[in-house]
Parts: C-alpha cells; sequence; structure tokens
C-alpha cells in the first residue's frame, strides 16, 4: 500500500516538469487566444471592449481573409502532395539502390533544411529574379526572342503562390526524405530477397513492401506537413513578397499579424489565430482518421 | 533501499527546481537608479545609429542622467511585448509613423501616446533657449505631430526629408529630354523613352506611394480637399479631381518598368531603384536618402535629379512630400520629464550637427578610406537647418525655394476597423498600385475599394465619437 503511493508520488514529481511546462506555454496561451478572440481591443491600451463572435462574423465576409485561406490550403496540399512524392522516392532510390556518392547525396538534399528561411528567401530571390539575369529567366530566354520580359514569378498574381510553393518544396524535401530512410532502413532486406525470388520488380517492391511498412511514419509526417506548411508559409511570404502583390500571397498567419500589428486589430488577429488552430487541428485529425490502416509489423 | 528513494525524490525535485531557473528578478538594481536613468528605444533604420549614440552620449555628460539605449532593425517587435505588458517601458521612442510593423500607428490609435505640448516650454539642455524658439514651426502642426488634431503636441519631429521623384539626371541631360514639370509633358516624355527602349517610370515598393499618391492628391485636389481627405471625409474622396490622381496612377502603368511589381518587396526593393541608375528606367518617387543607400552600386559620374511631383496642368502646383521622422513618449513611460529633457536636447545644435555627421555608415567610402565614413544623417527641423546641407545635397532640400509646395503624407488618427487596411504597404489605397501596374485590377476598382475602405473608416470615426 505504502509502496504504490510513494511510487506515485514518484510519478507524479517526474511527470510534473513537462505537465507545468505544457500548461503555461501551450494550453494557457491557446485558451488565451480563444478569449482574445471575442474582444475588440488593438493590443496596447486597458480598452478591451467584449465582443463576443462578432470577430469571427466579419471574418468569414471579409475576402481577404477568404483569400488568404484559399493560399494556405494551396499550398497545404501542393507542397504535402509533391514533397511526399518526391521525398519518399529519393529515400527508396538511396536506401535500396547502391548509388555512388550516396552520402554526398543526402547531405546535399538535407542542406537547405538547416538553412534559416532568410538565406532561402535570399537564394530565391536570385533564382526567381523577373529581370533576364533571373536564374531561371536567363535560362528561358535562351528560347525567346530579344526583348523578352522575364517571367514575373513574384510580381504576377497567378505565379506567385507557386513560387512561393516551389520555395517551400524545395526546403522541405531533405529533411522528409532522412526521416523515411530512416524507416525504410529498418526494413528486413530479406522480404525483398524473397520479392526478388518470385519475381517482382523494383517498382512491385516499392509498392508491396516499403509503402506498407513505413506507413505509420508516413501517417506521423502527414501531420508534420499541415503544421509546418502553415508556420513556415508565414515565414517565407514574410520575407519574400511581404504578402504582395496587393496580398495576392497572403497566407492566414500572415493575415493574422497584418490585422493585429499593422491594422491595430488585435482581438481581430486572435479570431484568425484561433480559426487557424481550430482548422489545422481538424485537418490533422482528418488526415489521422482517413489514413488508418491495420498497423504491420516486421 | 532507502538510499534509492531519497536519490529519486532528490532527482526529481532537482528536475521540478530547474523549472524555475531564470524566473527570478534582475530589477534590483534598476530600482537603485530608477530616478536616473532613461531608456530610449528607436529602429535602426537607413540613417544607423552612431548618431544615436553619439548625442546620447552626450547628453549623459550634459546632465549626468544615465541613458539606456536600444536600437534595432525591427523595433516594433522588440517593443510590442513590452508596451502590452507595461513593463520595461521606453520613455522616448523614435519610429515614425507608417514604419514596417504598424507599431506607432496602432499607439496612436490606441490613445498610448502622451502628450508632450510641454516640449515646447522645455529649456533646451545646454542653451539658454526654449525648444519653442528653435523649432520650425510647421513641424510641430498638423497631422504629423498631432494625430487627433485637438491642438497637442504628440509626435516631435526629428527630420526634415523632402521627398519626391528622384530622376537620372545624367541619361535626360545626354539625351537632350527636358525634365517635365507637368503630367503631360511626363508621359510625353515617356512616349519618347519608350521607343528607345527605357521605362518612364519605377517604383521600390507600394509602401513608398504614401509619400508620393498624397502628393499627387495634393496637386490634383489642392490643399483645402486634401485636409478633408485625410480626414477621411467621404464626400470629398468621391469629388472628380481626387479620381483624377486615381486615373494618373493607372496612366502610368503603361509606362512602368515591367519588372517592378516582381521587385517591389523587402528583398528586392533595391533592384528597382538599381534600374534607374543604370538607365532602365527615368524616375522613382523617394526621399534624400536615397543616393546614400545606393551610393555602393553607382558608378563614378552618375547624378541625380530630383523634382516635386509634376503638377495636372502647366503651370500648376507641384509637391513634395516631407518626411518627418517621428519621436514620442509612450503613455506608459516613467520618466515622462526625463524624457522631455532628451528630446529638447535632440534640438541643440550640439545634437543637430551630430545628427547629421553620423548618418548611415557608407560602406564602400569606409572601405576605401580604410576608416568608417558616414552618410549625412538627420536634418532637425529647426532655425539655421540650411547651415548643415552640404552643396552636393542642395538640390535635395532646395526644392520649396524653386516652388515647390510641401505635402504632408500622414492622415489623421483614425478607428481601427478589422479587415481593411487602408494606408501601408499591404493596405488598399498604396498596395492596390501593384496589381493596377500587373494590369490585375483597374483603375475603377482601386478606387471603389478605397472608398468603400474610407466609408467604413468614416462609419467607425463617427461612431467612436458618438461614444
Amino acid at each position: 500500500m505504502n509502496k504504490t503511493k510513494e511510487k506515485r508520488r514518484f510519478v507524479i514529481m517526474c511527470l510534473a516538469p513537462a505537465v507545468i511546462l505544457f500548461t503555461v506555454f501551450m494550453i494557457y496561451p491557446t485558451i488565451n487566444v480563444f478569449i482574445m478572440s471575442t474582444l475588440k481591443w488593438g493590443g496596447f491600451s486597458d480598452v478591451k471592449e467584449f465582443v463576443g463572435i462578432n470577430n469571427f462574423l466579419i471574418l468569414f465576409k471579409d475576402m481577404n481573409f477568404i483569400r488568404s485561406f484559399q493560399n494556405t490550403i494551396f499550398v497545404i496540399v501542393i507542397v504535402t502532395v509533391f514533397t511526399l512524392a518526391l521525398a519518399i522516392l529519393f529515400a527508396a532510390i538511396l536506401v535500396r539502390e547502391k548509388l555512388r556518392g550516396q552520402n554526398f547525396f543526402r547531405i546535399i538534399f538535407y542542406i537547405p533544411n538547416i538553412l534559416s528561411i532568410v538565406v532561402i528567401g535570399a537564394i530565391f530571390s536570385a533564382i526567381y529574379d523577373p529581370s533576364t539575369n533571373g536564374l531561371i529567366n536567363s535560362f528561358l530566354s535562351i528560347f525567346h526572342e530579344e526583348g523578352w520580359v522575364g517571367v514575373q514569378f513574384l510580381g504576377n498574381q497567378s505565379i506567385v503562390m507557386y513560387s512561393i510553393a516551389f520555395a517551400l518544396i524545395w526546403q522541405a524535401i531533405g529533411y522528409y526524405m532522412v526521416m523515411y530512410m530512416a524507416s525504410m532502413s529498418s526494413i528486413p532486406a530479406h522480404y525483398y530477397e524473397a520479392a526478388e525470388l518470385d519475381g517482382c520488380g523494383k517498382v512491385r517492391q516499392f509498392f508491396s513492401i516499403t509503402l506498407p511498412l513505413i506507413w505509420s511514419n508516413i501517417r506521423t509526417t502527414l501531420t508534420f506537413f499541415v503544421i509546418s506548411t502553415i508556420n513556415l508559409s508565414f515565414l517565407l511570404v514574410q520575407v519574400m513578397t511581404s504578402g504582395g502583390p496587393d496580398g495576392a500571397s497572403r497566407v492566414l498567419l500572415f493575415y493574422l499579424y497584418d490585422q493585429a500589428y499593422s491594422n491595430a486589430s488585435y482581438g481581430y488577429g486572435m479570431a484568425i489565430g484561433a480559426i487557424t488552430f481550430i482548422f489545422s487541428f481538424l485537418l490533422s485529425a482528418v488526415i489521422n482518421k482517413v489514413t488508418e490502416r491495420d498497423e504491420l509489423e516486421f | 533501499m532507502k538510499m534509492k528513494k531519497v536519490l529519486s525524490l532528490g532527482l526529481s525535485l532537482l528536475m521540478c527546481g530547474t523549472l524555475l531557473v531564470g524566473c527570478g528578478t534582475d530589477n534590483k538594481e534598476s530600482v537603485a537608479n530608477e530616478s536616473k536613468t532613461l531608456k530610449v528605444a528607436g529602429l535602426d533604420g537607413g540613417y544607423g545609429t552612431k548618431g544615436w549614440q553619439e548625442v546620447i552620449k552626450k547628453f549623459e555628460e550634459k546632465t549626468g542622467v544615465k541613458v539606456e539605449s536600444t536600437f534595432e532593425k525591427k523595433i516594433s517587435d522588440v517593443l510590442r511585448p513590452k508596451l502590452t505588458s507595461g513593463k520595461d517601458v521606453p520613455d522616448v521612442i523614435y519610429l515614425s509613423v507608417g514604419a514596417v510593423g504598424g507599431l506607432t500607428d496602432t499607439l496612436i490609435k490606441e490613445k498610448q501616446i502622451a502628450d508632450i505640448s510641454a516640449l515646447l516650454e522645455t529649456e533646451i539642455p545646454g542653451e539658454d533657449k526654449k525648444v519653442k524658439d528653435k523649432i520650425l514651426t510647421p513641424f510641430v502642426e498638423g497631422a504629423t505631430a498631432d494625430p487627433y488634431g485637438d491642438g497637442k503636441l504628440r509626435l516631435a519631429p526629428l527630420n526634415l526629408g523632402p521627398c519626391g521623384l528622384f530622376y537620372n539626371a545624367k541619361l535626360l541631360k545626354d539625351k537632350g529630354w527636358d525634365v517635365p514639370t507637368d503630367w503631360d509633358a511626363m508621359f510625353e516624355l515617356g512616349e519618347k523613352a519608350k521607343k528607345e527602349g527605357i521605362a518612364l517610370f519605377t517604383y521600390p515598393t507600394a509602401g513608398y506611394f504614401d509619400a508620393f499618391f498624397t502628393s499627387l492628391l495634393n496637386a490634383t485636389a489642392g490643399p483645402e480637399t486634401y485636409a478633408k481627405l485625410i480626414a477621411y471625409d467621404s464626400e470629398a474622396w468621391k469629388l472628380p479631381e481626387v479620381k483624377k490622381a486615381f486615373e494618373i496612377v493607372g496612366k502610368l502603368k503603361d509606362y512602368t518598368l515591367e519588372t517592378t511589381v516582381a521587385n517591389a518587396n523587402g528583398d528586392n526593393f533595391t533592384k528597382n531603384q538599381q534600374a534607374v541608375i543604370d538607365g532602365k528606367a527615368l524616375f522613382i518617387p523617394n526621399g534624400t536618402w536615397l543616393p546614400g543607400e545606393m551610393a555602393a552600386t553607382t558608378p563614378e559620374g552618375f547624378e541625380w535629379g530630383m523634382m516635386g511631383i509634376p503638377a495636372v496642368k502647366k503651370g500648376g502646383d507641384t509637391y513634395s512630400t516631407n518626411f518627418v521622422e517621428q519621436m514620442y513618449v509612450p503613455e506608459k513611460a516613467e520618466n515622462k520629464d526625463l524624457a522631455l529633457q532628451f528630446i529638447a536636447y535632440c534640438y541643440s545644435d550640439e545634437a543637430a550637427d551630430l545628427f547629421r555627421k553620423y548618418g548611415g555608415k557608407n560602406e564602400k567610402a569606409s572601405k576605401e578610406a580604410g576608416e568608417d565614413v558616414y552618410n549625412p544623417g538627420y536634418l532637425l527641423p529647426i532655425k539655421g537647418y540650411e547651415k548643415r546641407i552640404s552643396e552636393a545635397e542642395a538640390p535635395y532640400y532646395t526644392l520649396a525655394e524653386k516652388g515647390v509646395k510641401t505635402n504632408s503624407a500622414t492622415f489623421m488618427a483614425a478607428e481601427a476597423v478589422e479587415g481593411v487596411t487602408l494606408l501601408g504597404e499591404t493596405g488598399i489605397l498604396f498596395g492596390s498600385v501593384n496589381s493596377v501596374m500587373n494590369g490585375d485590377k483597374t483603375v475603377e476598382k482601386w478606387y471603389s475599394e478605397s472608398l468603400d475602405a474610407i466609408a467604413k473608416i468614416e462609419k467607425a470615426n463617427a461612431e467612436a465619437a458618438k461614444k
């Protein structure tokens, strides 16, 4: 009796730091965001007017918000689909095939991930330079007559989100590739040997052995995609386009920042924060549900 | 067994204890010096911080006050948590209205800027003159100094910085083209330049339209209407002469350098400025800091020209915007009297000389000279300012003598309306310029959206006034 009590006390003591930290730095601020989203408040004064759900009602009629929401969904989808496909492909090649300079590729792919977003912004400024001196444009100008004005990667409302998404994909591939490689390399080699004896090709092996066995890993990374794309797209947009041209590359968090700080509508910004929170939570839950499969073990 | 128990208990206690590490207070020391410590915070912008440091050093020597200063590129992010919590609030903040981050704008909207009318009666440390005897009166009047229009000074002017249209004077001379003074001549020149593959116009970012577009509004609608425009009078905004300004910008679209919009962001705006130096575009709206900012990539023999925003009709009024940098005392500051002393000192001849001497560091010249060389810094708007202008810079500061009228780009304080940003780089009035220039938005749409936003703000102002 005494022993279990003591054990419980020990467990509580051990858990306490994590629980306290989590409460103070995660739960409390989150609740606070929801509380502040019901206020009309500029952020500094003591004048805080309770407006109930009014901020949310304005939100759903605010075309700028809807546009930022669309942009956010767009980058999440594009970045997830492309990064996932490419990262798995590269991981499979690097793990399963005997390539020359394997480690070299591993490092090269991972480098973008350790760069700060400001550096990435600067790199892509050079790549997307709209004059014919830009990395991409100078290449494209080979196929055009003289006097051709380069593609305006960051200056055209219909291209700018693709430009942002491409930079995000470039940045993310290495990180996810390393994660997939880790779980792929723990798949026992004899599965592949057996499959080979049965006459399976590489592609068949990939879909019947590799993919099912790293499935739980893929599910985890899908949640990562949602969260990190929401965060990183804000940083990249902030650095590269300042939401421009004319708000065409605003994403949810950028609009939050813009409203809360530049437009002195802190409460309104927090309402955007609350929506972002609920959205990312729901999206992760849905993804988690639809990707549920029987766990395979080896 | 017992040993193990003690050990595990001890370890878990230690783990809990480390949670609190770093939560201690460091206020003890500052409490002792509080009465004598002044906190100054400001933007580390194009004019650098050397001037501030020198002025602060002299102020400390003169008055015995200890000054703690913070100058950061992202000062609004640094100050936000302090101003929200009300702890460690600086006594003097230097950050202009309209600066990125919108901190000063928000403070104005939130009525968090102290009334510093007493500054005018404050004696300047080291001189037996009062501030009101030295400061140029137009700079302590109007929306740039008195954002609520209640006759109280809240924003102290720091810089006399004319903004206008900068141009490639050498290229115009070489081609034998006259400098246009009205928009008809401007567009004529645009046609001529186009034939030679040169664009008439470019701009760094849409944010620079605050100075350009407000000057243009003054030129098309006149100062009386303009006063109503910056007070969010929606009827005034509907006048045809106001719409004319929108149309002129719309017409400029055909003469604007194609790569402008793609470079009109914080990372690439200098490429647009470089385009003028490289002879790809002729005119660019900008301020007196431009030649210094671009010095490192300006070839020998290049010559900048500067003029006001052209008149609507030949012989009409041309305008340039005075971009006054501002400093102020936040309502939550603890040492307001000391803050006034410091601001008053900034208007002394000694401080004005230092501010002017030490602007942003000129990297190119510093490298060549082997020692730190500085561009000219703030030009304080006080009597006798002319003697702090060198001959080379004279063209940028003598617009008024050439008959160019002065405009102020600052709007009156207004209520915040959720989802409606009118001013600033992301706002409807200036931000939309990017869309107009690349053809994504028609002038009609830009104009009607602006009217819409102004009507909403006007309504919110009226409602707030009722309360």
